[in-house]
Order: structure tokens, then C-alpha cells, then sequence
């Protein structure tokens, strides 16, 4: 699967103040006998988003109209635990194209990457101006920008620079993935395989 | 020459080449897939015309879905019967050997892989799965994937991988009375918590280590990924050697002493440098049992549950979720507290060790009232040895059920889930909400200590069972 092209966004964001949200929140475990990868967003934070009777919990962020975007802003260590990429499907099908938190698991970052989800890792101090603003105006515009690897709180102007691979920066921006790029090494493969 | 790590040993002769400022393509030797994880990558490939590159390299397991008792029976549940045919199908399309449902090897894949002798030293494994961590017991460097990489590694046996810092955990000293390896991992996720490892690949050294059993070695592996490394390994000595020695897949006769003669040599040289370095000792390891939402959420059995303004201001709102989420309360005892279910199974715990920890325990005693106890194997062959040592028979006197293998309550993605609001003590390595099931309330701990909960209806120190 090739994955969209991502070069600039702006966009009001959703704020998700918890911190070490799993795997198991982001898609729990029962979901995972798709063999498909549609329709994961209607998944997204099952048991945070519906009650027993599968409606819809008042105090959950992904319920209220309050707010919206695609960009979601989450609390320290995202994505911790299992390797399920469903997670990153999710929260993808759902519509999120980034996810901001000061800190992310590692095998998450990766599938993120591989599915065209940037993971934005930002400061301590940043993350929490972020929920601050949002506090204040539901409505808190964001710009991501990846060429100059840079998030801006619109409002403010407040700015910081992110990290990501330059490699994996390339494929985001140009809509490659690592498949097209190991097909492409088939003869190295090939060699190196020789001397084993 | 440079004195490297064993991890740098490994991996820098994996590698096929390096992308400037990008990842390395390092070969992978071995793919271990199942139900899961694989459907969509198939999907993948197919969609691109091709087939799996090197399928010989490849293995399959049906475990993540199926159920845990009337195994001969068609799968009830349709989805879980659809994802586990689709394996079949595919596996049958792309050449590649399946241990499935049914079949007298089946089980957890991270249980088959070194039973099956397919795991080996100084090898690349990796899997859809994080605990794929499991293998690195016995010198390997193995790590779980996601999707579009198991896709990657069926189309080119490669993946992309920026090469991780090194981390090296020494323990030394002699384990205490009523301890097993699932202590010392549960003690120092809860040093250094469900975060502190990322980025990190663990070589757990020091005398402690050294003296443990391989399935000892393995839930400890297991388990480094819930301190959120990519890994964790451990250099292979006498133990791994005569463990791997003998099994189906193990190298034979001259291949063997081929093989060893690699082997050997795999270890971290002396002036190795790693980017961190903790020490801890085996004297101040105690019964440990979680009782939050993440694994780094672990107190000694015996300890109160902390308060909250012990803890820096930043984590107390998710200190106090999860504590109302277990239904407990800042500073009371885990000692006492009442237990609904047993779950002794998963690729951390369910070798033919834990079966018999458990046993030892149980033996002569009887199940305590109101204890539901799942002992689920974790392959086919403990099953089948768990059956031959007698220790099925101790688990039936004492009011237990030996079930058939599987992840079973480990994910509850079959029917072994928890109730909602439950308590169990589980030997598996997750107790995030709703793993065991929604709702579910979950406390990891040892198979020592899970057996001493089955017995009593409550959290016990499994020390007191213990001559
Ligand atoms: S037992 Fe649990 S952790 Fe192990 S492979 Fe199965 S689901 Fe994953």
C-alpha cells in the first residue's frame, strides 16, 4: 500500500489529556479479527466512546461537538504495548492524519509512519500550552509543517521544531513507502543472501 | 578492532545496506506469522502481483484467536474461523509450513519457535506480535512488526530499521524462596517503568541471569517490551545450547558443530560501551503483583499501593483512572484482596516450568471457592508433557482443568475473557483496561503467586506455600 502524500496541515485539533494510552485503548484486541484493513475507524477508543448498551458516552473527546480537526493531541507515552498496527489503522480511518504527544512507543511511531499518520513529538511545556489554549478556545488552529519540521499554535504564533527520520520524511512527502524502496534493492538482497 | 556488544555483533551482520540518515535494510532470518497479523499483508503483496520471497523462511501458527477447549470442533466464533481459514488458505498459496489448529506442534507462536528448535542463536526473528522480544533468550535479536512490515518481510525477507540504542541490565545475586524470573522482570519494569526502555535494545546480564532455566529466560525477554524497548536479549551459553540442542529444526552433526563454532563466540566484548547501564540485585527482589493499568504499575506482594501525592504531579490523573478503574484505593494492601479468576497461560508463562510451578503449589491442596482457573499450555507439547509428568493429574486432584493451547485470556479474543469489574490474577504481560476483556480488572503476577491466589480466594504471598 502506498501511502498519501502529507506536506502542510492546519487544523483545529482534539485534545486527549491521558497519558500512557495502549494499544488496547486505541483499538481493543477484539476487533482484530478483520482481515481487511477498512473500517478500523468506527473502532477507534470502543470502550472509551460507547457505554455496555453501545451508546455513546457524553465525557468521552471523540463524542463531543465541541471539538473536531484532524489532528489529535494526546498525553505522554501514546501507543504503548502491542505491535497491532490496527492502532494506527484507526486512528487513520478515523480521519486524524497527525497525532501530537510528547512522547510515543516506539513500534507505533513506526506503523504510524508506515501508513501516512505522522507522529509529532513536542515538549513537555509545549504539550501542555496546547491543552491550555485548547481549554480556552475548542476551536485552536494548529499548523503542522513538515518540509520545515515545525508545529505553530496559529493563535500565538508559538512555534517548535519536530524530529523525524529523513528518510521516512521523504516517503511521507512524496507518498512512497519502504516496499517500493526494498523491491527496489532485490539485487543487494540477492547478494548478501549468497554469503549466508 | 572496536569492542562491540553482542547486539552490535548481530545486527551489523544483518545488514544489507544503510540508507544515509535513514534506516538500515537488514535481512531477517526468520518470520514467524499468525492469524492476526497476516491477513492484510497477504492482501499487500498479492495486490502488487507478487508471492512471499523465501516462505522456507517463513513459519505459521494459528494461537491469537482460537478457542481453548474442543479444539477438534469448528471455531464457533465466524470471524475468528474466517481469519484462521484465511491463514490456512493463504499458507497453502505461498508454500509456507503451518502449525494450525489441529496439528499435534500447534501453539502460542513465541512458545513454538524455540520448542521447535526454530529459534537459534546470533539469528534475526521477528513477528507481528511485540512479544516477539521472547526469543532474544537465547541470543538472537527478534522484535515484533506491524503489518506493513510483515508485508515488507514477505516481499523482500528485509525490513527498514533505524538501529536502536543499547541498554544493558545486569542482576546478580541468588533469588529468594517463593521467586521465579517473572519477579525480577515485574521488579525492574516497576524501577524503571512502562516507558523507560524506548528506544532501547536490552541485554540483560549478570550471575542471576546466568543461573535461570531458558523458559526463566524467555519470560524475561518477553517482558522487556512492556518497559517499552524493542527487545531484550540475553548471550547464549551452555543452558541455550543444550536447550536447542536435539529439537526438529536444530542444525545436526556437522552443521551443528558448524554452528557452534559461531555461536560461541557471541557474546558483548569486555570494553563494549552501551548508552545506559543499570545494575540491580537479586536479594532485593521480592513476590511481586501489579495492581494499575500498565505493567510498570508493580509493588512487592506484601507493600501498600502508593498514594498519590507520593507521585510527581504530572501522572496522578492517570495514577487515580487507573486506580478507579481497578477499584482500589491509594494506600491499602494488596495482601487480602479478593480474586475472581486464575489465568496461567501466554508466552510469558505457560512453558512446562510454570505448569509445574503451579503444580507444586496446588498439590494435595484444593481450589478455593468461588475461583474460576484457566490453565491454559502454551503449545501442544506442554500440553502433552504436562499430561505425561503426572501434573495434570495433581491439577484435577486439587480441583483444576488442564485446557487446550492458545493466547486464550492473555487477549480474551477468543471466549476466555473476563467479566466486567472481575478480579484475576493473571501470569500473562498486559493489564491494560479491558485486555482480559471489557471491564475486566487485571493483576499480573508469577505462576507461584497466581497458584497461591487459586488456592486461598485472595491475593497471598506464594512464599508462605513454599517449604
Ligand atoms: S500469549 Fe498474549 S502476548 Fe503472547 S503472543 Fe499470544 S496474545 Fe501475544
Amino acid at each position: 500500500m502506498s501511502v498519501d502524500k502529507f506536506n502542510i496541515l492546519e487544523s483545529a485539533f482534539v485534545p486527549l489529556p491521558v497519558e500512557n494510552v495502549d494499544t488496547d485503548q486505541i483499538i481493543p484486541a477484539r476487533f482484530l479479527k478483520a482481515t481487511v484493513r477498512e473500517g478500523f475507524g468506527e473502532k477507534l477508543f470502543m470502550d472509551w466512546r460507547y457505554d455496555e448498551d453501545e451508546k455513546e458516552k457524553d465525557d468521552f473527546v471523540l463524542n463531543n461537538k465541541k471539538y473536531s480537526g484532524s489532528i489529535l493531541v494526546a498525553g505522554r507515552n501514546f501507543g504503548s504495548g502491542s505491535s497491532r498496527e490496527h492502532a494506527a489503522w484507526a486512528i487513520y480511518d478515523y480521519g486524524f492524519k497527525v497525532v501530537v504527544s510528547s512522547f510515543f512507543a516506539d513500534i507505533f511511531k513506526n506503523n504510524a509512519l508506515n501508513n501516512g499518520l505522522l507522529p509529532v513529538q513536542v515538549s513537555p511545556g509545549f504539550l501542555e500550552d496546547l491543552f491550555m489554549e485548547n481549554s480556552k478556545d475548542a476551536g485552536c488552529m494548529l499548523r503542522i509543517d513538515l518540509p520545515e519540521q515545525e508545529i505553530t499554535i496559529l493563535k500565538n504564533g508559538r512555534k517548535e521544531k519536530f524530529d523525524i527520520n529523513h528518510y521516512k520524511k521523504e516517503c511521507l512527502l512524496n507518498g512512497y513507502d519502504d516496499i517500493d524502496y526494498l523491491l527496489s534493492m532485490k539485487e543487494k538482497i540477492l547478494e548478501f543472501e549468497k554469503k549466508l | 578492532m572496536i569492542a562491540k556488544t553482542l547486539f552490535d555483533k548481530i545486527w551489523d551482520s544483518h545488514v544489507v545496506s544503510s540508507i544515509p540518515e535513514g534506516p538500515d535494510v537488514l535481512y531477517i532470518d526468520r518470520h514467524l506469522i499468525h492469524e492476526v497479523t497476516s491477513p492484510q499483508a497477504f492482501t499487500g503483496i498479492e495486490n502488487r502481483g507478487l508471492k512471499v520471497f523465501r516462505p522456507e523462511k517463513t513459519i505459521a501458527t494459528a494461537d491469537h484467536n482460537i478457542p481453548t477447549k474442543d479444539q477438534h470442533l469448528p471455531i464457533k466464533d465466524s470471524l475468528s474461523r474466517l481469519q484462521v481459514e484465511k491463514l490456512t488458505d493463504n499458507c497453502k498459496k505461498h508454500g509456507i509450513d503451518l502449525y494450525g489448529l489441529g496439528h499435534p506442534k500447534n501453539g502460542i507462536v513465541h512458545v513454538i519457535g524455540p520448542e521447535l528448535g526454530i529459534t537459534q542463536p546470533g539469528m534475526t526473528m521477528v513477528c507481528g506480535d511485540s512479544h516477539t522480544s521472547t526469543h532474544g533468550a537465547f541470543g538472537s535479536i527478534a522484535f515484533g512488526i506491524g503489518t506493513s512490515e510483515v508485508e515488507m518481510v514477505m516481499a523482500s525477507q528485509c525490513i527498514l530499521q533505524p538501529k536502536p540504542k543499547k541498554m544493558r541490565i545486569n542482576i546478580d545475586g541468588t533469588l529468594g524462596k517463593g521467586l521465579s524470573s517473572k519477579d525480577i522482570i515485574l521488579y525492574i519494569i516497576s524501577k524503571i517503568s512502562a516507558s523507560g526502555g524506548t528506544g532501547f535494545f536490552i541485554e540483560f546480564a549478570g550471575s542471576t541471569i546466568r543461573a535461570l532455566s531458558m523458559e526463566a529466560r524467555m519470560t524475561i525477554c518477553n517482558m522487556s517490551i512492556e518497559m517499552g524497548a524493542r527487545g531484550g536479549l540475553i548471550a547464549p551459553d551452555d543452558t541455550t545450547f543444550n536447550y536447542v540442542k536435539g529439537r526438529e529444526f536444530s542444525p545436526k552433526n556437522a552443521d551443528w558443530d558448524k554452528a557452534m563454532k559461531v555461536w560461541s563466540k557471541l557474546k558483548t566484548d569486555n570494553d563494549a560501551k552501551f548508552d545506559r547501564e543499570l545494575h540491580y540485585k537479586a536479594e532485593d527482589i521480592v513476590p511481586m503483583i501489579t495492581y494499575g493499568t500498565n505493567p510498570g504499575m508493580g509493588i512487592k506482594i506484601t507493600d501498600k499501593i502508593p498514594l498519590s501525592k507520593s507521585l510527581p504531579e504530572g501522572s496522578r490523573a492517570s495514577f487515580e483512572k487507573s486506580l478507579a478503574y481497578m477499584g482500589f484505593e491509594a494506600g491499602s494492601s494488596m495482601i487480602g484482596k479478593k480474586v475472581d479468576y486464575v489465568f496461567l497461560g501466554s508466552c510469558t508463562n505457560g512453558r512446562i516450568e510454570d505448569i509445574r510451578a503451579f503444580a507444586g503449589i496446588v498439590k494435595g491442596k484444593k481450589k478455593a471457592e468461588g475461583i474460576t482457573a484457566w490453565i491454559v499450555p502454551g503449545s501442544k507439547l506442554v500440553e502433552k508433557q504436562a499430561k505425561e509428568e503426572g501434573l495434570e493429574k495433581i491439577l484435577n486432584d486439587a480441583g483444576f482443568e488442564l485446557r487446550q493451547p492458545g493466547c486464550s485470556a492473555c487477549l480474551a479474543m477468543n471466549d476466555d475473557k473476563i467479566p466486567e469489574g472481575k478480579y484475576s490474577v493473571s501470569t500473562s504481560n498486559r493489564n491494560f483496561e479491558g485486555r482480559q476483556g471489557p471491564g475486566a480488572r487485571t493483576m499480573l503476577a508469577s505462576p507461584l503467586t497466581a497458584a497461591a491466589a487459586a488456592i486461598t480466594g485472595k491475593i497471598s504471598d506464594p512464599s508462605d506455600f513454599i517449604n
